[in-house]
């Protein structure tokens, strides 16, 4: 159910796609993401791509992140 | 690693951390519904690090530990059919059934195999012509679209030798059955991440509506997790209770609607039993008429003696949040990740394998 | 009359004859020849002055030849790193066959090279051994027994009792290669890393921070069940307690990577080629710096250290900042979904 780890897309061929994580490479299935593009990263799960990560939503939570970890080291 | 580390950062972390006490005025009850989450809050410490007045309650998100010992024992049942081979996620090996586990099977002789994916499986059924690859689907919303996409994938090969023996559930029924029993007094519900990958948001926005809980949709690195209860504790201390998503970088309000529709063409919804909880309509996933072929349940005559659970064992009241694994007499006397009783003990994420491998000190 | 060379091991090979003979001269002499083995001795003749460390171990593992390995190089690596836990520089090792009626010659050549170059790189020398040969579904192919002989240098005291309070934890280097790398190959996984198993003769390494620093207080190596098994027998046999720097432990991007997809903690993964050193905390920086200057060594750390809290238990800082227990591994690492 949780288990689900962003790798990045480093080829595409039909339903299938290379992944890498850190260095770790396998080959997963795109029936679930079939948009999914080289370069994308995607949610790997049990060998299948099951959601595409937004990138400028990943930018905005981390500047999230930090203002409301700085509303701190500014209340000190 | 991107999109992981970024989230892992401890000054930002602990930042997090004072703003969370600084929010926090009164005694809160939050569910961390999925046992990813249990596991990451005790991996992190993060238990340890909230203000005393938050109180960390852990839900029935377990897949493993939610399938009942019946189920487990059809398993077993499967793997001592002859020519079949049992394929299967890690998890569910040394679950324990009414006699016996998929391993203890396999020591005995069946061929049961471990694999990290139902692509996997196909291949053992693609290499063995001759034998019956059954393969055990369990997990949640966020793996049935998998094991449904190896169901149209052996249709379309002509595979006549790959069965699912379904065994899915869903989220959103046995949420709102846990909190229509009004059995624990919540405020917040952090909601699993990756099952909302596949759903999207929409399906749990019930619990802010309907029964007036702050809800917060949240990742599985520790970051996202304080980030959600963050959010939370802001809405209670504001009297609001709406769903927020914490987790925009991986789940839209629509959902992955290739996944959710190739789950479907595949799977309907059925009643299904919770261990611990009962019968939920609705809230499980058996194969549709048109795949009846690859269902196992229709293709093998599985006989069963009577299902039965162990005394003592109250897996049951600790799924639904109402006891905690130290009030289990059981717990770290006879039942440990060695020896399991129940499936909270085995399962990685079971609530008292979270807190017996991971638990600080003083939560021992 | 020619007798006709075969291309397996025949029970005859091991009866004492002809035939035993010639599998020796033709088959592992070529390959293990030196001095002490060349006068074929029943027993071997050793000078050896001080404190003598001796240790046998046997290996079945299957299949025999593995990705980084095969059961050669393991049969003298686990027994040269076994000597050098105790700080005991290996010199001699013995060589025990047992082989099934029917392995292939070429395959106990290929073996007994391995056993060769292993032994070279180690600077160990093969002096006796003994080679039986059994029916045909009596052993798996191949089983090797070694036995080794080192000796332990003046000074040196080295017990998984001495760990004491203040103590420093170092490891040589990044921890679940080895199991990694096994495990990538395994069918239903599947997976390309760019990591070999980290299997290695460390008798070089030990002996170079034994140099340094010959009080050493504890040495071993976290093989089965990992760095928190290794820790947490550590801790129990020295009834300290141990805590140890989450963000400090040295793992590789590709472990990492594989662990986070499978649902694996590091610190229960098997290694080959590392060990935990525990010593004074005033030869901690002089230890790491002599293990940076050796191949098995230049990713060494202090991870941690000793104190009297939680005696015999072992808990981990984690980056937040909070602590946890961190217990010995039970079942075995599986893959998981949840």
């Amino acid at each position: 159910m949780c288990l689900a780890i962003p790798a990045l897309v480093k080829s595409v061929d039909g339903a299938k796609a290379q992944v890498e994580v850190g260095g770790a490479v396998r080959s997963v299935s795109l029936m679930l993401t079939p948009e999914v593009k080289a370069g994308d990263y995607v949610l790997l799960h049990t060998g299948y791509a099951i959601s595409v990560i937004d990138k400028d939503e990943a930018l905005k939570t981390l500047a999230m992140l930090q203002e409301l970890a700085d509303i701190e080291s500014g209340q000190v | 690693m991107k999109y992981i580390d970024e989230y892992r950062d401890t000054d930002l972390g602990k930042g997090l951390i004072k703003r969370i006490a600084d929010l926090s005025k009164r005694p809160v009850k939050l569910m961390e519904f999925c046992g990813g989450h249990t596991v990451s809050i005790l991996k992190h410490g993060i238990r340890q690090l909230l203000p005393p007045g938050i109180e960390m309650l852990s839900g029935p998100g377990c897949p493993v530990c939610v399938t009942p010992v019946a189920d487990i024992d059809k398993a077993v049942a499967l793997a001592r059919e002859p020519e079949t081979v049992i394929a299967t996620f890690g998890d569910m090996i040394r679950v324990p059934g009414s006699n016996s586990t998929l391993q203890k099977a396999k020591a005995e002789g069946s061929d049961v195999r471990v694999v990290y994916s139902t692509q996997d499986a196909l291949e053992i059924a693609r290499l063995n012509p001759l034998k019956k690859i059954i393969f055990i689907g369990v997990g949640f919303e966020t793996t049935a679209p998998t094991v449904a996409a190896s169901v149209v994938q052996a249709s379309k090969e002509g595979l006549t030798n790959y069965y699912i023996l379904s065994l899915h559930k869903l989220c959103p029924p046995v949420m709102k059955a846990l909190l229509l029993s009004h059995e624990i007094r919540l405020d917040g519900i952090i909601c699993p991440g990756h099952v909302c990958a596949i759903t999207g948001a929409r399906p749990f926005e019930f619990i802010g509506r309907e029964y007036d809980i702050a809800a917060a949709i949240s990742g599985f690195e520790p970051l996202d997790i304080l980030l959600s209860v963050e959010m939370l504790i802001k809405q209670i201390e504001n009297g609001r209770h709406a769903l927020e998503n914490a987790y925009t970088r991986v789940v839209r309000d629509e959902g992955n609607i290739q996944a959710i529709r190739i789950m479907y063409e595949v799977f309907e919804t059925s009643a299904s039993c919770w261990r611990g909880i009962g019968m939920v309509s609705e809230s499980g996933l058996r194969l549709r008429d048109r795949y009846s072929a690859f269902d196992a349940e229709k293709a093998f005559e599985i006989k069963q003696a009577e299902a039965r659970e162990t005394p003592g064992c109250i897996c049951g009241d600790i799924l639904r949040g109402v006891k905690k694994p130290h009030d289990c007499r059981l717990f770290r006397d006879v039942c440990d990740p060695q020896h399991p009783v129940g499936p909270c003990m085995v399962s990685a994420e079971g609530t008292c394998s979270a807190y017996y491998l991971y638990g600080g000190e003083d939560e021992r | 009359m020619e007798e006709k060379m075969s291309d397996k091991v025949l029970l005859a090979h091991g009866s004492g004859g002809r035939l035993s003979h010639d599998l020796m001269e033709r088959h592992i002499m070529p390959y293990l020849k030196n001095p002490i083995l060349n006068k074929l001795d029943d027993s071997a003749v050793l000078e050896l002055k001080g404190r003598i460390a001796f240790t046998t171990d046997s290996y079945v593992i299957k299949p025999v030849f593995f990705p980084g390995g095969d059961i050669g190089r393991l049969a003298v690596c686990g027994t040269i790193n076994d000597l050098a836990t105790s700080g005991a520089s290996a010199k001699y090792l013995s060589l025990g066959l047992i082989i099934e009626e029917g392995f292939p010659i070429t395959d106990l050549e290929r073996i007994i090279a391995s056993v060769s170059s292993t032994a070279k790189e180690a600077g160990v020398l093969v002096v006796t051994g003994d080679t039986k040969v059994v029916d045909h579904g009596s052993c798996d192919g191949i089983f090797i027994n070694t036995s080794g002989i080192g000796v332990i240098p003046e000074g040196v005291n080295i017990s998984g009792s001495r760990a004491s309070e203040g103590d420093r934890i170092i490891i040589t280097g990044t921890i679940g290669d080895h199991g990694i790398a096994v495990m990538a190959q395994r069918e239903g996984l599947k997976f390309s890393v760019p990591v070999e198993s980290d299997r290695a003769p460390l008798n070089g390494m030990v002996s170079e921070i034994l140099k340094v620093s010959p009080d050493i207080h504890c040495l071993r190596d976290p093989t089965r069940g990992g760095l928190a098994g290794t820790l947490n027998e550590l801790a129990a046999q020295s009834d300290v307690g141990i805590m140890i720097e989450e963000g400090s432990i040295p793992v590789k991007d590709a472990v990492r990577g594989m662990c986070e997809i499978l649902g694996f903690d590091p610190m229960y993964i098997a290694n080959e080629g590392k060990m935990v050193v525990i010593a004074a905390p005033e030869d901690a920086a002089g230890i790491v710096a002599a293990l940076h200057g050796n191949r098995h060594g230049r990713d060494a750390a202090v991870i941690g250290e000793v104190g009297s809290r939680h005696k015999g238990r072992v808990v981990l800082k984690t980056g937040l900042g909070a602590s946890r227990i961190v217990d010995m591994l039970t079942g075995d690492l599986l893959p998981r979904i949840c």
